[in-house]
């Protein structure tokens, strides 16, 4: 019953190998991202937006909702345009969906600008890189912004694949044309972003940009309930999101 | 002992330096303590004064990590009473003199709070 080195050795290797198996057959099995905290209990809401694009061109030049979002958030207009903080803008159709062929699709939609937003991911790359937590999901689904923990590293911009994220490279204040005293501005050297509005959310009003659109062209609504408006118009209507391959699992619609 | 004067004026002298503290403090009088200022018609704070004297630091992060991390916005005091979380929206309503209030004190103490740089403050007269 003797044991010999050889066999002793043999023996704790293949231990150490069974030890550190589990956790390497998981994270190649990508369950290791699950969060524990989301986990915890199902989601009850999971916010989402529908943009209708060809009621939005029915007002031509109309920028309501942005200027709806600057005001109600402080946001400074920088005079130099490589500057620009933007949490919702007009962008050309092509550079909203690279991944689309758009040649048959109605000129009338791809020739002109087209809204853009942060898609609020359900698999969010931003978060995932961010060092701090200042940017995570919420439960609701809301990728929500902790300017309080910013370290203005700028991974997170990086990681976007829609450019929706903006960096203060100067002091915002004395670009802020009307300051509103309920929201407080950013500093330079903090990326900020869109955040579904979640200040008037968690006071159960709908984001500033829906009010402010007259056309109607922004929906805001919750993807679990399948009575809801956006549920109804994603039921009767075709929608694109915005480079949907690269598996962000973007939750702004937009309506063809 | 030919040195004896000599002795005696440098402890003198010496003395007389290291009580320094103690004779400016009786020509000048003592440090004075801050004085900082209510203008509100309110008869008590979010919580009683003594607690917000020497935890509001303390009650301001936790209002932040409640409301940015967490989504609750409404605060329950020790006396039940309820409030908005919201520094420029309940603090500086009631404390809108942020120079002669916040600042008399932290001025003495040398603390200088950075949530001005975002947080916007109530316009004051200089
Ligand atoms: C409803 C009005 C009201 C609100 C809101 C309020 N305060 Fe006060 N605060 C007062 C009053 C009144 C006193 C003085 C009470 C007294 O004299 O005993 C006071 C006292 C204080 C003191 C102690 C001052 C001293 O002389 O020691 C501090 C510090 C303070 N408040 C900070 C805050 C902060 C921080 C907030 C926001 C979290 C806040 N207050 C919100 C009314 C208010
Ligand atoms: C009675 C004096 C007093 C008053 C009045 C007062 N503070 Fe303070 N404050 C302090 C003291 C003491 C500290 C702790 C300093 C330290 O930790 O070294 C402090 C610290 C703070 C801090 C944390 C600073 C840091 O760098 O960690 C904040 C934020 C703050 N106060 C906000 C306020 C606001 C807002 C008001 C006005 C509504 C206010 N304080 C009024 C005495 C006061
Ligand atoms: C980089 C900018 C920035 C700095 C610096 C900053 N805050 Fe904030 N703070 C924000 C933003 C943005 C919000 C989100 C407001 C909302 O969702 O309504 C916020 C929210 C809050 C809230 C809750 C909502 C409200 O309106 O007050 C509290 C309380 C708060 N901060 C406290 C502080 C304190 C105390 C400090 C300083 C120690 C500080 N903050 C520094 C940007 C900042």
């Amino acid at each position: 019953m003797g044991q010999d080195r050889r066999g002793f050795l043999k023996l704790a290797g293949l231990a150490a190998v069974c030890a550190t198996a589990r956790e390497s057959l998981t994270r190649l099995a990508g369950a290791a991202e699950t969060e524990p905290r989301s986990s915890a209990k199902a989601p009850k809401v999971r916010w989402a937006m529908v943009v209708d694009p060809r009621r939005c061109l029915e007002q031509e030049s109309c920028t309501a909702c942005i200027d709806a979002c600057d005001h109600a958030h402080n946001i400074p207009a920088f005079t130099n345009p490589r500057h620009e903080v933007k949490w919702i803008w007009k962008t050309r159709f092509d550079e909203a969906f690279p991944d689309q062929d758009s040649r048959y699709i109605d000129p009338a939609l791809t020739s002109e600008p087209v809204l853009a937003l942060c898609n609020h991911c359900d698999n969010p790359p931003c978060v995932r890189v961010c060092p701090t937590q200042a940017t995570w999901k919420r439960d609701d689904g809301i990728v929500a912004m902790d300017w309080h923990r910013c370290i203005g590293c700028r991974y997170c911009m990086a990681a976007c694949p829609y450019g929706s994220r903006s960096f203060n490279w100067e002091d915002p204040r004395p670009h802020i044309a009307h300051e509103d005293p309920d929201f407080p501005t950013r500093t330079k050297g903090v990326v900020e972003k869109c955040t579904f509005c979640d200040e008037r959310i968690d006071r159960g009003e709908l984001p500033a940009c829906v009010v402010a659109c007259k056309a109607k062209a922004l929906v805001f609504g919750d993807l679990n309930d399948p009575d809801s408006e956006v549920r109804r118009l994603l039921r009767t209507r075709f929608a694109l999101r915005r480079r949907a391959g690269l598996g962000t699992q973007p939750e702004v619609f937009y309506l063809v | 002992m030919r040195d004896r004067g000599r002795i005696i004026t440098g402890l003198a002298v010496f003395v007389a330096v290291a009580l320094a503290p103690v004779w400016q403090a009786a020509l000048h009088g003592a440090a004075r303590r801050p004085d900082p200022k209510i203008v509100t018609t309110a008869k008590q704070c979010v919580e009683p004064t003594a607690a917000m004297r020497r935890d509001h630091m303390e009650l301001l992060n936790a209002w932040r990590d409640t409301v940015v991390r967490r989504g609750q916005r409404t605060y329950v005091a020790a006396d039940g009473k309820t409030v908005t979380m919201s520094l420029t929206g309940t603090c500086m309503k009631c404390h809108p003199n942020k120079k002669e209030f916040c600042d008399a004190c932290h001025n003495y103490l040398a603390v200088s709070p950075y949530c001005w740089e975002c947080h916007i403050e109530p316009k004051e007269k200089s």
